[in-house]
């Protein structure tokens, strides 16, 4: 097939599945809502320890989905590490930035633990949290910080793991008391709730951060930086 | 109603244009991009469904996965990146 030929079949192709996409949604939703989870989330919420809808979907009853969410930021992020040193970063800041960042990062850390502490009985959580720690990172980084504001090498690798192995140790601890695999027991269910976002907060930001440096983290005794 | 129509009328277009651009672009990077806009476009579609109107409280299901979705589809486009970089050092050599 020539260029033209095959530029033509895949347009009119998508255009088909667009259409036939636009079919299917627009039929599912002037249906209505029809039977779907949003009753049942909304009937077991003043069980599940918090107030906010989707922080109790994510915590509590798809919490095997969100654990298997922060071992897919785990492999992505060994994976970049696995790809070999990262370049090395930007000038130090002249004082109007370094002013700035000087500003911004405190209070884009404050904003991460008010998002974090809100997330029970409003919009927020850990991603969200998560999101505004790297988003400090990586202002860091464009001021010139070398590591983003990371700690060294192995202080690095155990922020990366921090929230999966919250996770597990809770549902495993839980297992080993006798109830499921993170099913909380009524009354605790805030608690560790909590426990598990502060860590998958904490991982979140420094894996998102570690991403954006884009390389592994330097080895090494203290004060030999490979910055 | 109208307004979920309309938000999944523009996801479903973000995809089909992501998926084009997908299609039809050689370069690495902007296939990486056209993924991306086919993601926003699956995410705006999500947040469509879970509409209730002005009153009602939205599914928190679909809201949920979004949420987890935005955050795995940044660290896997920088998985992207990164290899995509290595490639091109590698092709330099």
């Amino acid at each position: 097939m020539t260029g033209a030929a095959l530029r033509a079949f895949v347009t009119i192709a998508i255009a088909l599945a667009a259409g036939v996409l636009w079919w299917v949604f627009s039929l599912a939703l002037l249906e209505g809502p029809g039977e779907r989870l949003a009753p049942l989330a909304a009937e077991a919420l003043p069980r599940s320890g918090v107030g906010n809808p989707v922080t109790a979907v994510l915590l509590n009853f798809r919490a095997y989905d969100t654990l298997l969410e922060l071992a897919v930021l785990l492999a992505a992020v060994l994976g970049i590490w696995a790809s070999g040193p990262p370049d090395r970063g930007f000038a130090p800041a002249e004082i109007v930035l370094a002013g700035l960042v000087d500003w911004l990062v405190p209070l884009l850390i404050l904003a991460a633990g008010y998002l974090l502490w809100v997330g029970g009985q409003a919009p927020g959580g850990a991603f969200q949290a998560g999101a505004m720690l790297a988003a400090a990172g990586v202002v860091l980084r464009l001021a010139g910080t070398p590591r983003a504001g990371l700690p060294r090498g192995d202080w690095q690798r155990v922020l990366v793991v921090a929230g999966v192995a919250a996770f597990l140790a809770v549902g495993l601890a839980l297992m080993a008391i006798g109830h499921g695999f993170l099913t909380y027991p009524p009354g605790h269910a805030k608690w560790l709730i909590l426990t598990i976002e502060t860590a998958a907060t904490l991982a979140i930001g420094a894996t998102l951060a570690a991403a954006y440096v884009g390389g592994s983290p330097p080895d090494g005794p203290p004060g030999e930086d490979r910055a | 109603m109208i307004t979920a129509l309309l938000y999944t009328a523009a996801g479903l277009l973000l995809f089909c244009l992501g998926l084009w651009s997908f299609l039809m672009h050689r370069p690495l990077l902007r296939k990486l991009i056209a993924l991306n806009v086919m993601g926003s476009g699956v995410f705006l579609v999500f947040v469509a469904l879970a509409y209730r109107g002005p009153e009602g409280a939205p599914d928190p299901v679909p809201h949920a996965l979004v949420l987890t979705g935005i955050v795995v589809a940044v660290s896997a486009t920088a998985l992207a990146l990164a290899l995509g970089r290595r490639l091109e050092e590698a092709e330099r050599d």
